[in-house]
């Protein structure tokens, strides 16, 4: 059933998608909660379950259900879905050194998964390890994990959405924030990554109402360039350290 | 109007941003100042994120009070973290206090 020959790789595909189980608990009210949606506007069900299977990224796929229900044109839909998913182009950005020296088909495979939760949990996962010394199943995993969770609590939104009233109240996305903390805390080790935090958590709070998730892209550059400016100002022992091995 | 064709046109541009960094791959080497910066992402964008969901966790207004479970999970879930920098009792006591909260205390 297994791969008998590689039980590491098995080992690492199941512990990614371990690991981010507390996001699949955190991700499931929305899935159901888009499926729903989508069988009360214009779209059919299958287009619902298409929409998750390919799309796989949940503000954005909300945002869209709005906008084809008010009519929008195809080019605004899609100008949309580019500025709320900007913030991947981060993601894929902080995570290139560790994925770089692999086939082209496993990159094309890692970046379809690439969501917020996708993102954390490799993340946490790599940072401990120099890059290219970590096999891509653990990201894998993860990614597969979080990506059948999507389509099954799609499906049950599209077919069982209306038996299932006040899911939102339930507060179930608590889970992402309690996962979410348990990775960022340990980092802030530093003033620059404290600094860097707090500037973008509180401008992500007083930003929330701009359009398109742009306001938690804004508040992400104003923190990064606070971390940077902190940086530059107190250059960090691992800085020096890169510098003396350059001379 | 073909809503395949909007959705799959969706989906090209998702997965576009999302993987054309990686796609580069090897070529693709960043400056010491673009690694100093994305050395701040994680920590940038997981607090932005989460932030808004436990200070305001119905939009809008700050709900800065002992009665918001959002706020008092998330505080139990940072001072865990911190003295012991263990996710999963971070996780495990964030959640349970969050859950305790919203359906005991405030019953």
């Amino acid at each position: 059933m297994t791969h008998p020959k590689h039980p590491a790789r098995f080992q690492e595909l199941t512990a990614g998608a371990r690991d981010i189980i507390p996001m699949m608990v955190g991700a499931a009210p929305f899935g159901v909660i888009f499926g729903t949606l989508v069988t009360s506007g214009p779209l059919h069900l299958w287009h619902g379950q298409l929409m998750s299977l390919v799309v796989f990224a949940g503000s954005a796929q909300f945002i869209a259900l709005g906008l084809i229900a008010g009519h929008a044109s195809f080019a605004v839909v899609w100008a949309t879905t580019l500025v709320v998913n900007l913030r991947h182009v981060l993601y894929s950005a902080t995570l290139a050194p560790y994925v770089s020296h692999l086939p082209l088909r496993w990159r094309l495979a890692l970046g379809g998964v690439l969501t917020d939760e996708v993102f954390a949990v490799a993340w946490a996962h790599y940072r401990h390890h120099p890059p290219g010394s970590v096999s891509p199943y653990y990201f894998l995993g993860a990614g597969l994990a979080m990506y059948f969770n999507w389509q099954v609590w799609t499906l049950a939104g599209l077919l069982f959405g209306a038996a299932f009233p006040g899911l939102q109240s339930l507060g179930l996305d608590f889970a992402m924030v309690a996962t979410f903390i348990a990775i960022v805390v340990p980092q802030l080790v530093a003033l620059r990554y404290f600094a860097a935090a707090v500037t973008a958590g509180a401008l992500a709070f007083f930003w929330q109402a701009w359009p398109y998730k742009l306001g938690l892209l804004a508040a992400v550059l104003a923190g990064v360039a606070v971390g940077v400016l902190l940086s530059l100002s107190h250059p960090s022992r691992s800085q020096r350290r890169t510098a003396g091995v350059a001379q | 109007m073909s809503y395949v064709a909007l959705i799959l046109g969706m989906a090209l541009i998702t997965w576009m941003i999302r993987a054309a960094v990686f796609v580069l791959g090897d070529r693709l080497v960043f400056p010491p100042l673009v690694r100093t910066a994305l050395g701040f992402v994680p920590v940038t964008v997981l607090t932005a994120l989460i932030v808004p969901m436990a200070v305001s966790p119905h939009g809008g207004g700050a709900e800065l009070t002992w009665r918001n479970p959002q706020l008092v999970g998330a505080l139990a879930a940072v001072a865990v973290s911190a003295l012991t920098r263990r996710p999963l009792l971070t996780i495990a006591v964030g959640l349970t206090v969050f859950f305790v909260w919203q359906g005991v205390v405030l019953k």
